[in-house]
């Protein structure tokens, strides 16, 4: 025996959404506080010589905000683009789209987090 | 009877082509545009990093390229970009705590948006220039 509200919790269109309604907030609210920081990190030093740029990027107080910036946008910048996708692609190529957004996310994500870490951790 | 001019008047159906675009339609477009070229545009800190953390050698390409005039070209555009969707998402953050939603404070905040954007770019690369 089910109530009638038990028959139908978690079966919405993707079983989720205001989900990942929120969570497109929470890191938007992320984003805006760690690319002013990341923003003036890079302003301070852009066009610098490689030595300076790793002895400044192996501080944690300046590769922690970057850090933190890289997870909370790629998911950020995941369900967006899902989003967009779902808006304009349809049918068969949607499903590679979505497949290959999140790939896309993984990749980059992945990919700068090993070189700030490498950084970090010294060669 | 109807005459050809109260014909010519009346209300069209709203669609892209015939549409006089309120202010708070562009914003809500280059919300989305930005938002999508900041996808791509990631690939751009990406690179950095990875550059520096290969060596001094991938380092120095990379700083040539963004430090050229079509790298520095391509970085204002997206530092623009980045600075018009971080305060259409501050916009968005209105609207979600239930404030801001009569005509003349939707208007603002979109003209506020647009305006703060391009005002923020300017100051920012200005800055960067006369004192790095
Ligand atoms: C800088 C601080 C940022 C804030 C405050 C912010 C805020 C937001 C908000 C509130 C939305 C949802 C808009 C809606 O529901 O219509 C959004 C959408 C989006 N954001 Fe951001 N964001 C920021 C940075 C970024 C970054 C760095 C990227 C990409 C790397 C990005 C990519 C996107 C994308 C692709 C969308 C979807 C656009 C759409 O559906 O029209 N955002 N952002």
């Amino acid at each position: 025996m089910k109530t009638a509200l038990g028959r139908v919790r978690g079966l919405g269109s993707a079983k989720s959404g205001t989900d990942t309604f929120w969570l497109q907030r929470l890191t938007g609210v992320f984003n805006a506080v760690f690319v002013v920081i990341t923003l003036g990190i890079v302003i301070a030093l852009a066009g610098r010589p490689h030595a300076e740029v790793i002895a400044a990027l192996r501080h944690p107080l300046v590769a922690l905000p970057i850090g933190i910036l890289i997870v909370s946008g790629v998911i950020h910048m995941r369900i967006g683009m899902k989003e967009i996708i779902e808006d304009y692609v349809h049918g068969g190529p949607k499903v590679l789209a979505v497949v290959a957004n999140t790939f896309f996310a993984v990749l980059v994500g992945a990919s700068t987090l090993f070189a700030l870490l490498k950084i970090s951790f010294g060669v | 009877m109807a005459d050809a001019g109260a014909k010519a008047s009346r209300p069209l159906s709203p669609h892209l082509q015939v549409y006089r675009w309120p202010v708070t339609m562009l914003m809500s477009i280059l919300h989305r545009f930005t938002g999508g070229a900041l996808y791509f545009g990631t690939l751009l800190l990406a690179a950095w990093l990875i550059a520096a953390a290969s060596g001094p050698r991938a380092f120095e390409i990379v700083n040539a390229i963004y430090g050229s005039w079509f790298g520095l070209l391509v970085l204002f555009g997206y530092s623009w970009v980045l600075i018009h969707h971080l305060l259409g998402g501050l916009r968005h953050f209105v609207w979600d705590v239930g404030a801001g939603f009569s005509k003349p404070a939707r208007d603002n905040l979109a003209r506020l948006n647009l305006l703060g954007s391009i005002v923020l770019t300017v100051l920012l690369w200005a800055a960067v220039l006369l004192f790095r």
